[in-house]
C-alpha cells in the first residue's frame, strides 16, 4: 500500500487537460448556469432506461484520467442535493414516474442534461410499446450530449462549459 | 429414469454450423423435461415464447449437448417453474409479454409488466390493460422485523431496480428484487427488421456486453444461414471479446473494493480499465467496440498500428496488475469485508445454471468457450478458473484469474492473427430458418436465438442475458448478511438490469 501512496506522490498525475470544445455547445445556457451555480455543480444521474453503456462512460469521469471533481463537479446521492439532473436512456414507461418524481425532488433552479442518443429521441428503441421516447417528452431538457455512448471527454467538456 | 438423450441431441458443432431443426415437444416431453430439471440432470439455457409456442433451450453437461424444444400452444403450457426455480421468472415474463399462462406455476405475479404499457401481452395479441393492481411483495413474519425499500432510483450511477429488504436489526431476513424498470421491448423491436438493424439493437441490449451480444447475434444469424465467416474476422471478434472482458473485470474489481470503502483500488483499476478502452478505441474506433461485429464478419479491420497499440497496453497491464493483486491480498481490512460475505452455495449455482464468475466461484465448471466451443477459442490455450468457496472474495479471485487469462488470450490472438478478408455478405435464406448463438461474455453465457423469414428479415429474436439466472441467487446470498454488505454482494454479482429487463 505504501508503494502505491509513494508512487502517487512522485508520479505525474494521470489527469489530462480539458479536451478542446465541441463548438459552442452550451454557450447560452452556460451564462445562466454560471451566474446561478458559481463554480460548483452537483449532479444527480438517473438511468431512465439506458442499455448501461452511457453509465459506463459516466463512471469513467471519476477515473484518474478525467477526475471530474477537480472542476468542482460531483455526482450526488440525492436529487435534493443536485443542481442538475443527468438523464440517460430512452425513457421507458416503467421508469417514467420515477423520473418525474426525481425531477420534482431537485430544488430550483435546476437544469436537465440528456445524455446519449437514446435520451434525445429514444434512439434505436423509439417506437416500442414500452418506450415513451426521449427525455424531453417527459421533463424539460436544457442540453443534449450526443453519442452512443458519448465519450467521457465529450461529457466532461460539455459539463465544464456550463460552469465556464 | 427418463432419459432426455432423445430430446437433447445437438452438439456444439451442429448448432454452430447450421440452422436449427425445430423439435416439437409433446406435453409428455415437456413434463419429462420438468422432472429432469428438478433432478438437476439438465440445465436450463433459456425459456421464451413466440407466436403460438413456448421455446426451451437445455444443456446436458454429461454429453455437452444442447436441446431446443418448442411446445405449441395458444393459451397455456405446463409450468417448468414448478420443478425448477430458475424457470419461474422467465415464465412470468412469457405471461406478461405473450399472455401464455404457465399452468400450476408457483408465482403468478407479473414480472416485466408494471401495468404501464397501456396494453397487456404486447407481443401476443395486445389488448387494453385493466387498471394495474399494486405489486404484492412476499412477506416475512416474525418479531421486530422492518422493511427497507430501495430504488428504483439508486444513490449511485447505476441502473434502476427495486430492492425490498426485510431486516431484523441489521441482518437481512429476506431480500426481494423487483425488476423490469428498463424494459424497452427489445424482442418487439426485433420483429421484421433487417439484419443490420437487428445487430445494432442486439449490441444495445446490455452496453457493458455489447461485443458479446453482437457476436452471439451474428453467430445465430450465421448458423441460420450456414455461413462461413473468414478466420481473420473470428480472431478479431475474440480479440474484442477479450478486451471487453478485461475492461469489465478491471473496472469491477476496483468497484467491488470501493464498495468496501477501499477507494484506492478503484482509482488504480479504473486507470487500467481506461487504458483498455483507449486501446479499443485506437484499434477499432470505439471505446466499447459497439457495432463492430456484424453478421458475416467484422465491420472494421485491425491495422498494424492498432495491433501494436493493443500489444503495448497489454504489456503495461501485465506489469502493473500483479501489484494490485498483491495489494488486494495483503489488505486485511478489505479481506475482512469480502471473505465469507455473500456466500453462494454450489448446489444453488448448479440448480440455476448460473454462468460466468458467479457460477465458477461456486463450483460450476461451465464456460461456453470450453463447454460449447466456438472458433477461434477451440484453437487457443486458456484455463477456466473454478473455486468452491462462493463468497465475494471468491468471485473477485475468479475475475483476477480471468484477467490473467484474457491477457494471455489477447497475446495469442494478436500473434496468430490470420490474414485475409474480414467480412462476407449474408446470403438470402430462401426459406424460413432459425439459428442459435451462444457466447461467453464477461458476465456469463449470452444466448441469442433468431428466426429469419425467406427474404432475410428477422421474424423473431430472443436474447437471454446471463443475469436471468444470477439475479435470483443474489436474493439467496444476502440472507443472513447485514444490509451494509448488500452493495458489496450486489457489485460482486454485477448483474445487468438492461440485459435482464430487455
Ligand atoms: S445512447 Fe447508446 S450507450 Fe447510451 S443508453 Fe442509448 S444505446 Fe446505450
Amino acid at each position: 500500500m505504501l508503494r502505491f501512496l509513494l508512487e502517487g506522490l512522485l508520479r505525474h498525475p494521470l489527469c489530462e487537460p480539458l479536451p478542446p470544445s465541441e463548438a459552442a455547445l452550451a454557450n447560452e445556457l452556460a451564462g445562466a448556469a454560471r451566474r446561478r451555480l458559481g463554480r460548483s455543480l452537483a449532479i444527480r444521474a438517473v438511468d431512465a432506461g439506458s442499455c448501461n453503456g452511457c453509465e459506463l462512460e459516466l463512471h469513467a469521469l471519476n477515473n484518474p484520467y478525467y477526475d471530474i471533481e477537480r472542476f468542482g463537479i460531483r455526482f450526488v446521492a440525492s436529487p435534493r442535493h443536485a443542481d442538475l439532473l443527468l438523464v440517460t436512456g430512452p425513457v421507458t414507461h416503467n421508469m417514467r414516474e420515477a423520473l418525474e418524481r426525481t425531477y420534482s425532488a431537485v430544488p430550483d433552479p435546476k437544469w436537465v442534461v440528456a445524455l446519449g442518443d437514446c435520451a434525445l429521441d429514444g434512439g434505436c428503441f423509439a417506437g416500442s410499446y414500452a418506450v415513451v421516447g426521449g427525455v424531453a417528452s417527459v421533463i424539460p431538457v436544457d442540453l443534449h450530449i450526443p453519442g452512443c455512448p458519448p465519450p467521457p471527454a465529450a461529457i466532461l467538456s460539455a459539463l465544464v462549459r456550463l460552469l465556464a | 429414469m427418463p432419459d432426455l438423450r432423445d430430446l437433447i441431441d445437438i452438439s456444439a458443432w451442429n448448432f454452430r454450423t447450421g440452422p436449427l431443426p425445430e423439435r416439437q415437444a409433446s406435453r409428455a416431453d415437456w413434463e419429462r423435461v420438468g422432472d429432469a430439471l428438478e433432478r438437476g440432470s439438465v440445465t436450463l439455457l433459456g425459456l421464451w415464447a413466440g407466436a403460438g409456442c413456448v421455446r426451451l433451450a437445455l444443456f446436458a453437461s454429461g454429453t455437452r449437448h444442447v436441446g431446443l424444444l418448442s411446445y405449441r400452444t395458444d393459451d397455456s403450457f405446463p409450468s417448468l417453474g414448478r420443478h425448477c426455480a430458475a424457470a419461474q421468472r422467465p415464465e412470468r415474463a412469457i405471461r406478461d409479454l405473450y399472455g401464455l399462462v404457465p399452468e400450476g406455476a408457483p408465482d403468478m405475479r407479473p414480472w416485466l409488466d408494471h401495468g404501464r404499457w397501456r396494453m397487456e401481452q404486447p407481443l401476443g395479441t395486445p389488448r387494453p390493460a385493466p387498471p394495474a393492481e399494486p405489486y404484492r411483495f412476499l412477506t416475512a413474519e416474525g418479531d421486530s422485523l422492518h422493511q427497507v425499500p430501495v430504488g428504483p432510483v439508486h444513490a449511485g450511477i447505476i441502473e434502476p431496480g427495486h430492492f425490498r429488504f426485510t431486516a431484523q436489526g441489521e441482518t437481512v431476513v429476506r431480500l426481494e428484487e423487483r425488476l423490469g424498470y428498463v424494459h424497452k421491448g427489445i424482442e418487439g423491436l426485433m420483429r421484421g427488421v433487417s439484419l443490420d438493424r437487428g445487430a445494432a439493437i442486439a449490441g444495445r441490449t446490455s452496453g457493458d456486453s455489447t461485443v458479446a451480444y453482437a457476436w452471439a447475434f451474428a453467430q445465430a444469424v450465421e448458423a441460420a444461414l450456414a455461413m462461413a465467416v473468414p478466420p481473420r474476422a473470428l480472431h478479431l471478434r475474440a480479440l474484442m471479446a477479450e478486451l471487453e472482458r478485461l475492461a469489465n473485470h478491471l473496472g469491477d474489481i476496483g468497484a467491488i473494493c470501493n464498495d468496501a470503502a477501499f477507494a484506492m483500488m478503484l482509482a488504480q483499476c479504473g486507470a487500467l480499465r481506461e487504458t483498455v478502452l483507449r486501446a479499443a478505441d485506437a484499434a477499432f474506433g470505439h471505446r466499447l467496440m459497439r457495432d463492430r461485429i456484424v453478421p458475416g464478419g467484422v465491420a472494421q479491420d485491425l491495422s498494424p498500428e492498432g495491433a501494436a497499440e493493443i500489444r503495448a497496453v497489454m504489456a503495461d497491464i501485465g506489469r502493473r496488475f500483479p501489484a494490485l493483486v498483491e495489494l488486494y491480498d495483503n489488505t486485511a481490512s478489505l479481506l475482512d469485508r469480502t471473505v465469507g460475505t455473500g456466500r453462494l452455495a454450489p448446489d444453488l449455482a448448479a440448480a440455476f445454471g448460473a454462468g460466468g464468475f458467479v457460477g465458477r466461484a461456486s463450483g460450476r465448471d461451465f464456460d461456453t468457450r470450453r463447454a460449447l466451443p466456438y472458433a477461434p477459442y477451440d484453437a487457443l490455450t486458456f484455463d477456466v478458473p473454478v473455486r468452491n468457496d462462493g463468497d465475494v472474495n471468491a468471485r473477485i479471485w475468479i475475475r483476477i484469474e480471468e484477467v490473467r487469462q484474457s491477457l494471455g488470450l489477447i497475446a495469442q490472438i494478436v500473434d496468430t492473427l490470420p490474414g485475409g478478408e474480414v467480412r462476407t455478405d449474408a446470403n438470402l435464406p430462401g426459406s424460413a430458418r432459425s439459428g442459435l448463438g451462444l457466447v461467453e461474455g464477461f458476465r456469463g453465457d449470452v444466448l441469442v436465438w433468431v428466426a429469419l423469414d425467406p427474404d432475410g428479415q428477422i421474424s423473431a429474436c430472443h436474447l437471454r442475458d446471463p443475469s436471468w439466472f444470477q439475479w435470483p441467487l443474489l436474493e439467496a446470498v444476502i440472507e443472513g448478511n447485514i444490509i451494509a454488505d448488500f452493495p458489496l454482494c450486489n457489485k460482486s454479482f454485477n448483474c445487468s438490469y438492461s440485459g435482464h429487463d430487455l
